[in-house]
C-alpha cells in the first residue's frame, strides 16, 4: 500500500523533480561541446592578440575521435601550418578521463617525436589563453557543480553553474558557466582567481549547426587582467569523417596523409 | 672517388627532385618557405688556435620546397651560407627526398635526417651522423643532425611498426676542427694524417632497424644497427715512433631498446644499447674502442606553469677492460672502466611562450667535467626570433669529453627571419 502511495505522490509532484542536476547539466554540456559526433575534423585559425593589438597567428588542422562512451577516452591530432617556424609540427594527445593525458610532439627540423611532460591543467596551449584542459575538457568529477541560478544571456535561456575544483590543481578558484538550455553549449564562462577576482572570460561568439550538430565556430578566451586574448575560428568543420585509428600514431606525426590534414 | 660518386648521386637526386617538384607545382600543390639567419659566436676565454676570435660567423638563407600529391611527397631543404671565418660561400643540400605512402607501408629515398631514441642530447641507438662542431659552435640545435643519404622503408602492420634504414654511403660525424677548437691530441706532433672512410660496397652498406609499438601506455622500441663507428679511431703506422696517422672508422653493431611513458606526473625514459666493436671483440686492440654497454635513465616533469625540469643519468661500461689496460701504449690517457654523467635541463616559458629561458648542462660524474648551456630566446613576432646563449666547458682532465674543450667557451647569438 505504501508503495502505491509513493508512486501516487511522485505523479503529483511538480515537474521540477525531473529537472536536471548540476552534474547532469555539465555532463550534457561537455557532450555537446567536446564529444559531438563520433569524430570531428576542423581547420582552426587561432589569433593571439596582445593588449596593444599585436597579433600572432596559429593555423592548424585539428582531428578528434571518441573512444568508448561520451565523457570517455578521446584522441586528438593537431597539425600546424602557421607560423612558418612550426610548419609541419604535429601534436597528438590521448585523453583519459581520470588521469593526465599522454602527449607527443613532432619537431620537423630534427625529425624527432618526443613525449611532452606539460600538465593539462595549467599549461597554455601553444602560448594562447587556452589551457590544454580548455581545449580537450576537464573531468566532470574534478569539480563540485552547483546551479546558481537560471537566467537569460544574450537572449538565450541559460543555466548558470558554479564549478569549484575539489583539489587545488588549477590556477583558478572557481568557474561560472552560462549553459544554453536548448543545446547545452557554454555561451560564457568566467574564471575567478584565488583572490576571488575575475581572471579569464570565455565567450562562444558564434554558434552554427554543422551537419546537424550545434557547434561553436567562433570563440574567445580573454585574460581580463593582462588584456591578452585569443580568438579561435573553426573554418572548415566536418563530423563523422571516419577517422581511422592509425591516424593517432607516431607514423602520422612524422608524415600525416594529406587527406587528413588539408 | 666516393666523394665524386656522392656528388653525382647528389646532383642526380637534386635534379630528379626538382623535376618531381615542378610537375607537382603544375598541379598547384607546392609550398615554399624558409628563413634568413645570422649566427655568430665569440670566444669568451681565448682566441682560436688559428688566431680567430670567433668560433662561428655566418649568414644563411634556407629554402624549403615541398610538393604533396598523394601518394607522393617531395621535399628539398637547401642552405646557402656565407662563412666569414673562412670567407667561403657554401651551398648545402640539408635534406632532399621523395616519399611514397601507402596504407600499410611507406618509403623515403634521399637525404634525410633521422632521429631515434629517447635521450635528450644523449644518443645511444641514434647512430645517425651528428655535427658536434655545430653543437659546440653555438649553432641552432637542428644543425647537430646531419642528413643520411639513405633509403628508409616503414612497415606498419596492425600490431607493430618497423623502420628499416639502408645507408649505402658512409657519413662520419663532423668533429670540431683543430684550427678553431682547442682539443686534446695524444700525438700532437704527427701532422701527417689521412682519413680512410669505409669504401662504398654492398658489404659496407649500413643497416639500421627499429621495431616499435605502444605497450600498456609505454612507447617501446627495439633497435639494431650494423655499420661503423662515426667517430674516427687513430692508427699510427709505427707505435714506438710513429710518423703517420690513419684515421679510420672501425666496424660496429649496436643492439638496443628503449622505453618511455608517464610515471608520477612526469615522463620516464629508459634506453640501453650494447655496442659490439666487431673489429676488436677481444678488446686487445688499443686503437679501436672496446665493446660497451651504454644506458640512460631520464625523468622530466612540469613543476609549475610553463616550467619543466628534465634529468638524465647516463652510463657507459667498457667490456674486456683488463685487455684494454694491458694493451694501452705508454703515454696514452687511460679511460675509466665505467664512465657516467648527468644532465639537467630547466626550461621556463614566459610572455605567452614568446620568451624561453633555458639551461642545459652535462655533469661528468666519473670525469669531473662539465658543459653548461644557458640560453634566452625571444620571438619578436611570428616571423622574427633571436637567441642569446653560451657554451661553458670545464673541469676534469685535459683529455676528458668536456674538460678537453675547456678553452672553447663561447657566447653565441642567432637571429632569424622566417618566411
Amino acid at each position: 500500500m505504501a508503495k502505491y502511495l509513493i508512486v501516487l505522490f511522485l505523479l503529483f509532484l511538480p515537474v521540477e523533480i525531473n529537472a536536471l542536476t548540476a552534474e547532469e547539466i555539465v555532463r550534457k554540456s561537455q557532450e555537446a561541446f567536446l564529444y559531438q559526433g563520433g569524430d570531428f575534423k576542423a581547420r582552426v585559425l587561432m589569433k593571439l592578440i596582445t593588449k596593444g593589438g599585436k597579433e600572432r597567428i596559429r593555423e592548424m588542422t585539428m582531428l578528434r575521435k571518441n573512444y568508448g562512451p561520451l565523457g570517455g577516452e578521446q584522441k586528438y591530432f593537431i597539425y600546424f601550418f602557421r607560423p612558418a617556424d612550426v610548419r609541419k609540427m604535429a601534436f597528438m594527445v590521448y585523453k583519459y578521463p581520470k588521469r593526465d593525458d599522454d602527449r607527443w610532439l613532432f619537431i620537423p627540423a630534427l625529425n624527432m617525436v618526443k613525449r611532452i611532460a606539460a600538465r593539462d591543467k595549467t599549461s597554455s596551449f601553444v602560448g594562447s589563453d587556452f589551457t590544454y584542459e580548455d581545449v580537450s575538457g576537464r573531468d566532470l568529477e574534478d569539480d563540485t557543480h552547483t546551479i546558481l541560478k537560471e537566467e537569460r544571456f544574450n537572449g538565450k535561456e541559460c543555466y548558470v553553474i558554479k564549478s569549484t575544483p575539489k583539489a587545488g590543481d588549477v590556477n583558478y578558484s572557481y568557474k561560472l558557466s552560462w549553459i544554453d538550455k536548448e543545446h547545452f553549449l557554454p555561451l560564457k564562462e568566467e574564471y575567478y582567481n584565488l583572490k576571488g577576482e575575475l581572471m579569464k572570460v570565455f565567450t562562444a561568439d558564434e554558434i552554427k549547426a554543422i551537419e546537424g550538430f550545434p557547434t561553436v565556430v567562433k570563440r574567445t578566451m580573454k585574460n581580463v587582467q593582462s588584456g591578452h586574448r585569443t580568438e579561435v575560428t573553426f573554418i572548415k568543420i566536418d563530423y563523422e569523417v571516419g577517422i581511422k585509428d592509425s591516424l593517432f600514431s607516431e607514423r602520422s606525426l612524422r608524415r600525416p596523409r594529406k587527406k587528413w590534414i588539408e | 672517388m666516393i666523394n665524386t660518386l656522392k656528388k653525382s648521386v647528389f646532383l642526380l637526386a637534386t635534379s630528379l627532385l626538382f623535376l618531381g617538384i615542378s610537375s607537382i607545382a603544375c598541379a598547384g600543390e607546392l609550398f615554399f618557405n624558409g628563413f634568413v639567419q645570422g649566427n655568430y659566436s665569440a670566444n669568451l676565454e681565448t682566441s682560436n688556435p688559428n688566431g680567430d676570435d670567433f668560433k662561428w660567423a655566418e649568414e644563411k638563407v634556407q629554402i624549403k620546397i615541398g610538393g604533396d600529391k598523394d601518394p607522393f611527397y617531395l621535399f628539398l631543404k637547401i642552405d646557402l651560407s656565407y662563412d666569414h671565418l673562412d670567407d667561403e660561400t657554401d651551398l648545402e643540400l640539408r635534406e632532399g627526398y621523395i616519399d611514397y605512402l601507402s596504407e600499410s607501408w611507406d618509403l623515403r629515398v634521399g637525404r634525410q635526417i633521422i632521429t631515434w631514441g629517447v635521450g635528450d642530447l644523449i644518443f645511444i641507438n641514434d647512430i645517425f651522423p651528428k655535427d658536434y662542431e655545430a653543437f659546440f659552435s653555438g649553432r641552432p640545435l637542428e644543425y647537430l643532425k646531419i642528413g643520411s643519404d639513405a633509403v628508409k622503408i616503414g612497415i606498419y602492420p596492425r600490431f607493430i611498426s618497423a623502420e628499416l634504414v639502408i645507408i649505402p654511403f658512409f657519413e662520419s660525424n663532423n668533429s670540431p676542427k683543430r684550427g678553431r677548437f682547442w682539443m686534446f691530441d695524444p700525438m700532437p706532433h704527427i701532422t701527417n694524417r689521412h682519413e680512410e672512410e669505409p669504401i662504398t660496397n654492398l658489404g659496407n652498406t649500413e643497416l639500421a632497424l627499429r621495431i616499435y609499438r605502444n605497450l600498456i601506455d609505454y612507447d617501446v622500441s627495439l633497435y639494431f644497427y650494423k655499420g661503423f663507428f662515426r667517430q674516427s679511431s687513430m692508427l699510427p703506422n709505427n707505435i714506438p715512433s710513429p710518423t703517420k696517422i690513419t684515421l679510420f672508422y672501425p666496424e660496429l653493431s649496436v643492439y638496443g631498446a628503449s622505453l618511455q611513458g608517464r610515471v608520477m606526473n612526469g615522463i620516464i625514459s629508459f634506453e640501453v644499447g650494447y655496442y659490439d666493436s666487431r673489429q676488436d671483440r677481444k678488446g686487445t686492440d688499443s686503437m679501436i674502442p672496446n665493446s660497451q654497454t651504454r644506458f640512460l635513465i631520464g625523468y622530466q616533469r612540469q613543476l609549475w606553469e610553463d616550467f619543466t625540469i628534465g634529468l638524465q643519468y647516463y652510463g657507459a661500461y667498457m667490456h674486456d677492460y683488463s685487455e684494454y689496460e694491458t694493451n694501452l701504449p705508454e703515454g696514452f690517457p687511460k679511460e675509466k672502466r665505467f664512465h657516467d654523467l648527468m644532465t639537467i635541463r630547466l626550461t621556463q616559458l614566459l610572455r605567452h611562450q614568446t620568451l624561453k629561458v633555458s639551461f642545459f648542462s652535462f655533469w661528468g660524474l666519473s670525469e669531473g667535467d662539465y658543459m653548461i648551456i644557458p640560453e634566452v630566446k625571444y620571438n619578436f613576432s611570428d616571423h622574427i626570433w633571436a637567441a642569446l646563449g653560451a657554451n661553458i666547458f670545464g673541469g676534469g682532465e685535459e683529455w676528458s669529453q668536456f674538460g678537453s674543450l675547456d678553452k672553447n667557451d663561447i657566447i653565441y647569438t642567432i637571429i632569424r627571419y622566417e618566411f
